[in-house]
């Protein structure tokens, strides 16, 4: 140990552990309470689909999000080529 | 009417039965009728924190399919005369204890006159933990000055402000306390360890008690005799403080700061 690490001030461990916390916990409270549902809706809304088109299971997006303070569902679905022209 | 007090924190090993203990052993010195019932089905333990582990003959399992009745299944605690323990069965099936059973449990002991029911709530947020929480008035959350127990308590609060009796009515929710144990604030003080204002800030609660790092609360837990109960422990002191807060009394914190040293200490000590 030389003898200048004695003046260096090393980052202290709690207050790192509280930044940590901090982001941590902010965001498993924003995800709290809402996505329960979505994969069920997802499913649901797939086999609904289904019926009609013919999409595969990956091209149905569900997110939920923040903006202006409302909270947005969006729903997005992409149609594969052939059915288009039928 | 009796109040429901859940002692949970999510994460293992924090200290839920041993301040379960302490708190209904405080609640009964002064004289209030307590009842501590283990809700760790499968991993009975509070019976031998409070040294009564050999006169369980029912248990909480046992009152809820009907093989015995309440009172056969209360232990008396033999050093003060209104407090009652309930254990926890070591069966080993999940599904023993249901949310009706448990209801009519609680009814019972709030009709035979109990003015405090502690619920020892198990680690996780399996059924246990769940049912131990559900009926609850109020909620002590145990948290350690430590990363992962305070992640894992806010999980809890989020599980307390949505799946409880209270926040299912709306009538105002389970009111949550923060009880921090293994405090060491000599580590506090030198930036290693989580400070009270640090988890009070993170978690957003109201501190109902500090309880000191101690050795201690290991040769309680070895006696079968609650800390609270060794009137010469810090961790004693803070339990007590930490009673009459929930009793709505305001006592100022102790052990939060690092005990000074006199100048023999200082020279002489480590």
């Amino acid at each position: 140990m030389g003898l200048l690490s004695l003046f260096r001030k090393a980052p202290k461990s709690a207050s790192l552990a509280k930044e940590r916390l901090r982001i941590i916990v902010a965001q498993e409270r924003n995800a709290r309470g809402s996505p329960d549902f979505l994969p069920l809706l997802r499913r649901e809304l797939l086999e609904v689909i289904h019926k009609y088109v013919n999409v595969d299971p990956s091209a149905v997006q569900i997110t939920l999000g923040n903006e202006d303070g409302h909270e947005v569902l969006e729903l997005s679905v992409s149609l594969p080529e052939a059915q288009r022209s039928v | 009417m009796a109040e429901i007090i859940v002692v949970t924190s999510g994460k293992g090993g924090v200290g839920k039965t041993t301040t379960s203990a302490s708190i209904a052993c405080g609640l009964a010195r002064r004289g209030k009728r307590v009842v501590v019932i283990d809700f760790d089905i499968g991993l009975r333990n509070l019976d031998l924190i409070m040294g009564c582990e050999r006169r369980v003959v029912y248990d909480f399992v046992n009152v809820i399919q009907g093989d015995c009745s309440l009172k056969q299944a209360l232990i008396k605690d033999k050093r003060i005369e209104t407090l009652y323990v309930l254990a926890a069965s070591q069966t080993r099936d999940k599904d023993a204890l249901t949310s009706e059973g448990v209801r009519r449990v609680l009814d019972e002991l709030a009709n035979d006159g109990f003015e405090y029911i502690i619920c020892d709530s198990p680690a996780g947020i399996e059924k246990g933990a769940h049912l131990a929480m559900y009926f609850a008035d109020r909620a002590v959350v145990v948290v350690n000055p430590e990363i992962s127990s305070v992640r894992d308590s806010d999980r809890i609060l989020g599980l307390l402000a949505s799946k409880t009796a209270r926040a299912e009515k709306g009538n105002g929710g389970v009111k949550e306390h923060l009880l921090l144990t293994r405090y060491n604030p000599r580590r506090v003080a030198s930036g290693e360890m989580l400070s009270v204002d640090d988890v009070k800030e993170i978690l957003g609660l109201d501190v109902v008690g500090v309880v000191p790092e101690s050795p201690d609360v290991l040769s309680a837990s070895n006696a079968g005799l609650p800390v609270i109960l060794n009137d010469d422990s810090d961790a004693s002191h803070a339990y007590e403080d930490a009673v009459a807060r929930l009793l709505g009394e305001t006592v100022p914190l102790r052990f939060v700061a690092e005990p000074k040293k006199g100048l023999f200490a200082r020279i002489f000590g480590s």
